[in-house]
């Protein structure tokens, strides 16, 4: 296999995969921690967008909601891909042109805050859901009791609603982290260097497919080997006190 | 259908949208279309092909998946959950890539693959898309399938075999059929995600109605219109999936109980 | 989190104003060697982009060199993420009622590279019921599309012209249509000695493969016109230009 590889090079594997010039470790690691950048504020963005659209849809009024519904409807229905080429290009020319409406530059929206704002626009229709579902899924009963004691709204919020909620979302909320990690690799198609582009550059430039785009699955292994570790011990912090459900899984 | 627009804000957002989709109609450009209508035809029939085929050989895979880790001795289930998990941890694009010009680099290291009978195969891009597109179908669904055979009461196995039918037939009467009726509404949604991967084969040459699109901007320049398009065709394709999903789930007997 | 966050914030506010003030020069983001191609740095280095820090250190401007994906580049241009593209775009009518164009910087000859003893020549009738691949979104796609869509078995796009040579070396396609420059890389590699040879020309058509390289710009640009031209035009005189070209080539690739 080792030979196969280094085969397909002129240099041998562990060269380019080297820190420093000849080798490209350093660029890959620098894709990755772009795409970890990238994807952390495309996930806070997304939850943010997700909280207001889940209560919206629940507390709101039937316009808010089925506009909402319009909003994660269109979202999910549409690849993440031409979303992105769409956002990319209309989300900078519509700034733009409200800048320079309003009398200033135009302004060049960076990369990664393209980047950010497109894939949080996307994640922002799948949180909505999942808190939507997380909710719906405190017990009703619960929440009543608290009402009927005559609990404040935001006490019953903070002590009740938010605990129990954040149970029930957390394994949806690591799904969509996994998510949004592998959606940035769909950047590379407008050419931002984040680690698919960085190793297609690598493999382009070297020939040496086979190694880059193994080294660069190894990078995304251990990133959600690694998430998967820490969003599980998250579900157990979220789950202390609650009653160990087994028999399911 | 009818009760769905009977509130007055559904009216006025049904008009809305009517009002924008005439707009985009009459004032964007579309002196595009005829010349390029009977590839966009091509381009759809490719990617419903693809949705499809791959996750009917998907699914297939994911059935063995799932029951090696719900059933299997731990020499089937490990690689399995092994394979899923390596399928989900990284991106589609990456393992479309891999499985294209990786294969493809080895190539030219052995000569005798281009006499071989596989070669008119080998080739084209098309099998690497259907074998990349596959194998992320049964990776992801393999899961769901594992979750599913686990969820099937397990009484009723061992009321078969305890009335002595054979394991296979158990398994292709009993377990086989619940597990899938349980999965079907997780399945409905996965079959629109693997239809929005679809476009990613474009970046290894295989012609969607993603990449004819992309062929119209960059023939006409114009960039908007065709993304609109093609973003419809999505839309419509998903709402055709998700349709056919419910009428077959509303068709198959369901006890409450 | 916070702090992330606000770290963050306040780096892409940052991001975003600081780079109001240079030109941003769109190159594209896939490596077309020997013209622009990253090195294990990430840097980009070639031809191209030494002559892009030539042009503007010679027309007195500040020069931000930004790669972007070359299927987006005009977009890119004409939506304000970059101010002017020298991306070895050739300058072509079509392109020209999307964009303008300055003074060529060089011409160079389109060619075929074909596997060895295939017996393909640069003709429909050459290439007829054969596979060629070209790169998407070039003077060449359009060039295959209008004069050999009709005899070749297929006429397959890449994101990239190496993504086209990768297969041509692997026997996937049976010929690639680029830049006789790029097909020189090519074959100066061990991969393209091995498989391949070059067929020659294909017969001009200034329409589509147009009058040579220019920068692009945004139409009604004027000044920055002005200035790209200036510069081109005095690194032609000082020598700067044959210096430059002298590290790449074995001789001048302005062109007639």
């Amino acid at each position: 296999m080792l030979t196969l590889v280094s085969a397909t090079a002129a240099t041998s594997t562990l060269d380019l995969l080297a820190w420093s010039p000849p080798g490209w470790g350093a660029t890959l690691v620098q894709g990755l921690w772009n795409t970890i950048l990238i994807a952390l504020g495309a996930y806070a963005l997304g939850l943010l967008i997700g909280v207001f659209g889940a209560f919206g849809k629940l507390y709101g009024g039937p316009v808010v909601k089925d506009l909402l519904g319009v909003y994660t409807t269109l979202v999910r229905a549409v690849p993440e891909l031409v979303l992105i080429l769409i956002l990319y290009f209309a989300v900078t020319d519509a700034v733009n042109k409200v800048l320079v409406a309003a009398g200033y530059d135009p302004v060049q929206l960076s990369g990664v805050a393209a980047g950010i704002a497109v894939l949080g626009i996307v994640q922002g229709a799948y949180s909505t859901e999942v808190l939507r579902g997380a909710i719906l899924s405190v017990p009703s009963g619960q929440i009543e009791a608290a009402r009927a004691m005559g609990m404040p709204p935001a006490l019953l919020a903070r002590r009740i609603t938010l605990p129990l909620m954040l149970s029930a979302a957390v394994p949806g909320l690591a799904n969509l982290w996994l998510t949004v990690t592998k959606d940035t690799a769909l950047l590379a198609v407008v050419g931002f260097i984040e680690l698919t582009k960085a190793t297609s550059l690598a493999a382009a430039t070297t020939k040496a497919f086979f190694t880059f785009f193994m080294a660069a699955g190894v990078l995304y292994l251990i990133l959600s080997l690694a998430s998967g570790l820490i969003f599980s011990r998250i579900e157990r912090w979220a789950r202390r006190g609650q009653r160990n459900m087994s028999g399911g899984r | 259908m009818g009760d769905l627009f009977k509130p007055f804000h559904r009216k006025v957002m049904l008009a809305v949208a009517v009002a924008i989709v005439l707009t985009c109609a009459l004032t964007m450009n579309w002196s595009w279309l005829p010349k390029y209508a009977p590839l966009m035809v091509r381009g759809i029939w490719m990617t419903a092909w693809l949705t499809v085929v791959t996750m009917g050989l998907g699914m297939a895979l994911a059935i063995c998946l799932g029951i090696a880790q719900a059933a299997g001795p731990w020499w089937l289930s490990a690689p399995a959950k092994g394979f899923c998990s390596v399928i989900r941890g990284t991106p589609l694009l990456l393992q479309l890539w891999l499985l294209y010009f990786g294969l493809g680099s080895f190539f030219p290291q052995f000569p005798w693959i281009r006499e071989s009978e596989l070669w008119p195969i080998l080739r084209q891009a098309w099998p690497y898309a259907v074998l990349a597109l596959t194998l992320s179908v049964a990776g992801y669904e393999g899961e769901v399938m594992r979750g599913a055979f686990k969820g099937v009461a397990h009484g009723q196995l061992e009321a078969a075999r305890a009335m002595g039918v054979p394991r296979f037939t158990a398994f292709r009467r009993i377990w086989l059929p619940q597990a899938l009726h349980r999965a079907l509404p997780t399945i409905g949604g996965e079959m629109v995600l693997q239809m929005k991967a679809t476009p990613l084969v474009a970046t290894i040459t295989v012609v969607d109605i993603y990449s004819v699109a992309k062929r119209v901007t960059q023939d006409t320049f114009i960039v908007y219109e065709p993304l609109l398009l093609l973003a419809v065709v999505y839309m419509a394709l998903a709402g055709l999936i998700v349709l056919l999903f419910r009428r077959f789930e509303a068709s198959l007997p369901t006890r409450t109980a | 989190m916070k702090k992330t966050a606000a770290v963050l914030l306040v780096a892409l506010a940052f991001a975003g104003a600081a780079s109001a003030d240079p030109v941003k020069v769109g190159i594209a983001a896939e490596p077309y060697p020997p013209f622009a191609s990253p090195d294990a740095a990430g840097n980009w280095v070639g031809w191209e982009v030494d002559i892009i820090n030539a042009v503007c250190k010679a027309a007195e401007m500040e020069c931000a060199i930004t790669p972007v994906a070359w299927e987006g580049i005009i977009p890119s241009l004409t939506g304000g993420q970059i101010d002017a593209i020298m991306a070895s775009m050739s300058i072509t009518e079509e392109r020209m009622q999307t964009i303008d164009f300055s003074d060529k910087y060089y011409n160079t000859p389109t060619v075929v590279v074909a596997t060895k003893g295939a017996g393909i020549l640069p003709t429909a009738e050459g290439l007829a019921g054969k596979i060629i691949g070209v790169q998407v979104s070039t003077v060449h796609e359009s060039y295959a599309q209008a004069h050999f869509a009709e005899s070749v078995a297929e006429i397959k796009t890449y994101q990239t012209t190496d993504e086209g040579f990768q297969d041509l070396a692997a026997g996937r396609i049976d010929a690639s249509q680029a830049d006789s420059i790029a097909i020189d890389a090519f074959m100066a590699t061990d991969a393209g000695k091995a498989c391949c040879e070059v067929v020659g020309a294909v017969a001009d058509d200034p329409a589509i493969l147009g009058a040579g390289v220019g920068v692009g710009l945004r139409k009604g640009e004027d000044d920055l016109k002005a200035k790209f031209n200036a510069g081109i035009a005095k690194i032609l005189e000082d020598g700067t230009y044959e210096a430059i070209g002298k590290n790449y080539f074995a001789s001048s690739i302005y062109g007639g």
